[in-house]
């Protein structure tokens, strides 16, 4: 039984008409809802940029932090109260450019959190310069010969780092990406979603269209246990796009590593410790 | 009876481990201890020392002299020997050093042949050296046999038995070849004392004010702080993260605390450089936060292991926009450990980042206590918590309240959701850009709660002649050497200290009188360990009182007593 949709009601959204961004909100209030999973008992960590604004659209627990921090913030979260599920919401610019060096980490810890990613391939918010996906060549205000440098590719990375869950998909492809969700949510350790995204406004290279003459579903038969193999899929990109669950292992996870945190989560033990003089006599 | 004992030697000898045991005796023995460190930036080699003050007095400074030098290398007795007292001495081994000296300040106790032949390994070395210090002083060697076996208890019974053959024999030997000592410590009567430095204070205070989160980065010379709560992690259900940077410590320890637990972070100044936007980002969301600042001098890398009070005016400022927050800066260990309840207390109270500012030399700086008094310590739990958050009708979490006092619900405890925003937002959380608002949420979040703070902070401490004609004002670090210095010329002048360790906001000169003692005195100087008047400087911006006499110091070493007298003695 799913909960009502109605639960997750936020406020209008200011996106662009045709953005990406619509399917994915709604896909993941759906996801939730099937899931049973109440606005309460989820935590939406975002930073800056037009994924940013995507909690106050909805109805949920909501950290708006700070361009680029969704992972130290998410992780903070989670390790003080680990029965909250903790999405951080990104986009390219955020979490591949600004916060790059801890989206490397969040993977090393496997802190059980859930990176969606909002990937563009372009800054929207700042009206149309190339981010850390951008393909090469593509031309912007800021970039006037092109993007120089080459794109990232996040899924390859977090494969070579052993991320313990790896997948993408594709905004317009809503089922799919709902079942995508549900996967990331209900794995157990740190879960990587790109999501493809459409923007409408500032890419006009990577459209609707582009995508839809790319995207494919990874089948039944992909092993994606197989990290060589996860490997190779990660690094498809071009005529073919995979979409789908790339990787996945079923490594320990950070939270679950800390004595501390066995018995109850971190908030519920919130008083100071009552023998105070067992600390003070060591320094006699 | 006021002696001061140098342990000098290079960077991985021991000298820590032999200064950190003869400042423990001494405190157990009752005297008054107040040690500190000067090292070097580096893992093996070059000089460091261990400077130990013991006395039948309280004391809370070093002097210049040494009464007594373990040497450890060559280089240690050049470096020293000219700080003698007069009937000071050096005790050292002429096989290990590859050289005799003459005179007769100067020992020769064989520590490795000793350790050697009774052990048949030089591993004992140290504990030689350490006994032959209390032979030499005339003490008993009950209390370090005592530590001795406290110390290696896991290692077990023969290890126990080596380290005590070994520091009879470097006693007796001390004892019967130095003919010269004139030393002459009086059996202890009083109680056995508390030895505890700053960073060791801080982190006591945090674990007792009921902190439960602590990410850092290391940095020298804050790291103390994050080894002192993680080696009590497990004990006190406290989680400790190293995290990647100062940027995503500051971050996670802001999201545990709007996940419900009170967090702390600490770093030096160039990690607290990179967690300002993160400060900012504290006062918007109204997360409350402890950042412990422990300086050291830069600029950039500056002297990484060294002491400096330069870090003032960046933490009055630091942040991008304008949100309320609190500075401490505590003088001594004990102030620490209070200072630092007093910071989560107001933290929490008010959903602000409160910073403490302390320097390499308080952090490593151990002072004797005969105790912490614990029924100082409060705790309130000012967040709202289960069936009381969950019985509200409606929840917002910055809703606009005469106090500025928002009320701040632990997320998952009730079915209300709750929401922060780095950008603008309204009573309930979410992004807003209108003027309106604006306005009501910058007077909510600042102008109403600033006016209550102010109402928190004590004023200085004032210690001397009650109608002094000259006044030393100092702040942080600066108050043990203030103290003493005040101590050893009030039989010469009509003398005082004025400390303060409540920096910011300013304390209230209309309920408090003391800037009149200020006025009145006939010279008052700021002294500070930074090269431009930093604290004269907010002072004269806060009253517009101006100091006419200065003392700046910025070497990167902390002052030495008779150092800082005669630099008053001049300009007075």
């Amino acid at each position: 039984m799913s909960l009502d949709r109605e639960l997750y009601k936020g406020q209008t959204p200011a996106w662009c008409p045709g953005c990406g961004n619509f399917s994915i909100l709604e896909t993941l209030k759906e996801a939730l809802s099937e899931l049973q999973i109440r606005p309460h008992q989820v935590t939406l960590v975002s930073g800056i940029g037009q994924a940013g604004k995507l909690p106050h659209y909805m109805r949920c627990n909501t950290f708006n932090g700070l361009h680029g921090r969704t992972l130290p913030v998410a992780t903070g979260i989670k390790l003080a109260n680990h029965e909250m599920l903790v999405i951080a919401v990104a986009g390219d610019g955020d979490c591949y450019g600004e916060g790059g060096n801890h989206l490397i980490h969040a993977i090393r810890r496997n802190i059980n959190v859930k990176l969606f990613v909002h990937n563009n391939q372009i800054y929207g918010l700042t009206k149309g310069q190339s981010s850390p996906t951008s393909l090469q060549g593509m031309v912007s205000k800021t970039q006037p010969f092109g993007s120089l440098s080459e794109p990232l590719n996040p899924l390859a990375m977090a494969v070579a780092l052993d991320c313990s869950f790896v997948a993408r998909g594709y905004a317009a492809d809503r089922e799919y990406l709902k079942y995508l969700m549900k996967e990331a949510i209900n794995h157990r350790g740190f879960a990587l979603l790109d999501i493809l995204q459409p923007c409408v406004t500032f890419n006009k290279i990577n459209t609707y269209q582009w995508y839809a003459e790319r995207i494919y579903r990874l089948d039944d038969s992909y092993n994606n246990t197989d990290r060589k193999l996860a490997f190779e899929t990660a690094l498809q990109w071009g005529d073919r796009i995979p979409t789908g669950i790339i990787f996945r292992n079923n490594k320990a996870v950070f939270e679950e590593k800390i004595p501390v945190l066995k018995e109850r989560p971190l908030k519920n033990n919130f008083n100071p410790p009552e023998d105070l003089q067992t600390l003070l006599k060591e320094f006699y | 009876m006021d002696y001061t004992v140098v342990i000098a030697g290079e960077a991985g000898q021991g000298l820590q481990t032999i200064g950190g045991i003869l400042s423990k005796v001494f405190a157990r023995s009752s005297f008054h201890v107040f040690t500190h460190q000067d090292y070097m930036s580096r893992i093996r080699g070059g000089h460091n020392f261990y400077q130990i003050r013991f006395s039948d007095k309280p004391v809370s400074s070093s002097k210049s002299r040494i009464d007594l030098l373990v040497a450890l290398n060559r280089e240690s007795i050049e470096i020293h020997k000219d700080r003698l007292t007069e009937y000071g001495m050096v005790v050292y081994d002429a096989s290990y050093v590859k050289k005799t000296y003459q005179g007769d300040e100067f020992l020769d106790v064989p520590f490795e042949s000793i350790s050697r032949e009774l052990t048949g390994s030089s591993l004992m070395s140290n504990t030689v050296a350490t006994a032959s210090v209390l032979g030499m002083l005339g003490m008993d060697l009950n209390i370090y046999e005592g530590i001795i076996k406290e110390s290696f208890k896991k290692k077990g019974e023969d290890i126990i038995k080596k380290n005590i053959d070994a520091s009879r024999a470097g006693y007796d030997y001390a004892i019967k070849k130095c003919l010269k000592c004139r030393f002459s410590v009086p059996s202890g009567v009083g109680r056995p004392g508390l030895l505890i430095n700053g960073n060791q204070a801080i982190g006591l205070g945090a674990i007792a004010s009921g902190c439960k989160f602590y990410s850092a980065y290391p940095m020298t010379p804050s790291t103390g702080v994050m080894i002192y709560i993680a080696s009590k992690a497990k004990e006190y259900g406290i989680v400790v993260e190293q995290a990647e940077d100062e940027i995503s410590a500051i971050n996670m320890a802001l999201g545990a605390s709007f996940a419900g637990v009170r967090a702390m972070t600490g770093t030096s100044g160039g990690g607290f450089a990179l967690m300002v936007e993160g400060l900012s980002l504290a006062g918007m969301t109204e997360t409350p936060i402890v950042i412990a600042e422990v300086q050291r001098p830069g600029p950039a890398t500056g002297l990484p292991t060294r002491t400096e009070q330069a870090d003032l005016l960046f933490l009055l400022y630091a942040g991008h926009g304008e949100f309320p927050r609190v500075v401490f800066a505590p003088g001594s260990p004990e102030q620490a450990f209070y200072l630092t309840n007093r910071a989560f207390e107001l933290a929490e109270k008010y959903q602000i980042p409160v910073l403490i500012l302390s320097d390499q030399y308080l952090a490593d700086s151990q002072w004797s206590y005969e105790g912490f008094d614990l029924s100082e310590i409060s705790f309130t739990d000012y967040r709202l918590r289960g069936r009381e958050f969950q019985a509200l009708k409606q929840y917002k979490r910055h809703l606009l309240t005469e106090d500025g006092i928002s009320p701040m619900a632990v997320p998952g405890e009730g079915e209300h959701v709750v929401v922060t925003d780095s950008d603008e937002h309204d009573e309930d959380g979410h992004i807003i850009e209108d003027a309106e608002t604006r306005v009501k949420m910058v007077n909510k979040r600042l102008k109403a709660k600033m006016e209550s703070i102010r109402q928190e902070i004590s004023p200085p401490l004032y210690y001397g002649d009650e109608r002094a004609e000259i006044v030393l004002v100092g702040w942080g670090s600066m108050y043990g050497i203030l103290k003493e210095t005040v101590d050893v010329l009030s039989s010469k002048y009509p003398i005082s200290m004025m400390h303060f360790s409540q920096i910011y906001p300013f304390p209230s000169i209309k309920e408090h009188d003391f800037m009149e003692r200020l006025k009145m005195a006939q010279k008052a100087i700021c002294i500070e360990q930074n090269a431009t008047g930093q604290f004269a400087r907010y002072l004269r911006s806060e009253t517009g009182f101006d100091f006419d006499l200065k003392i700046n110091k910025y070497d990167g070493r902390p002052f030495m007593l008779d150092e800082l007298i005669g630099q008053i003695e001049e300009i007075i």
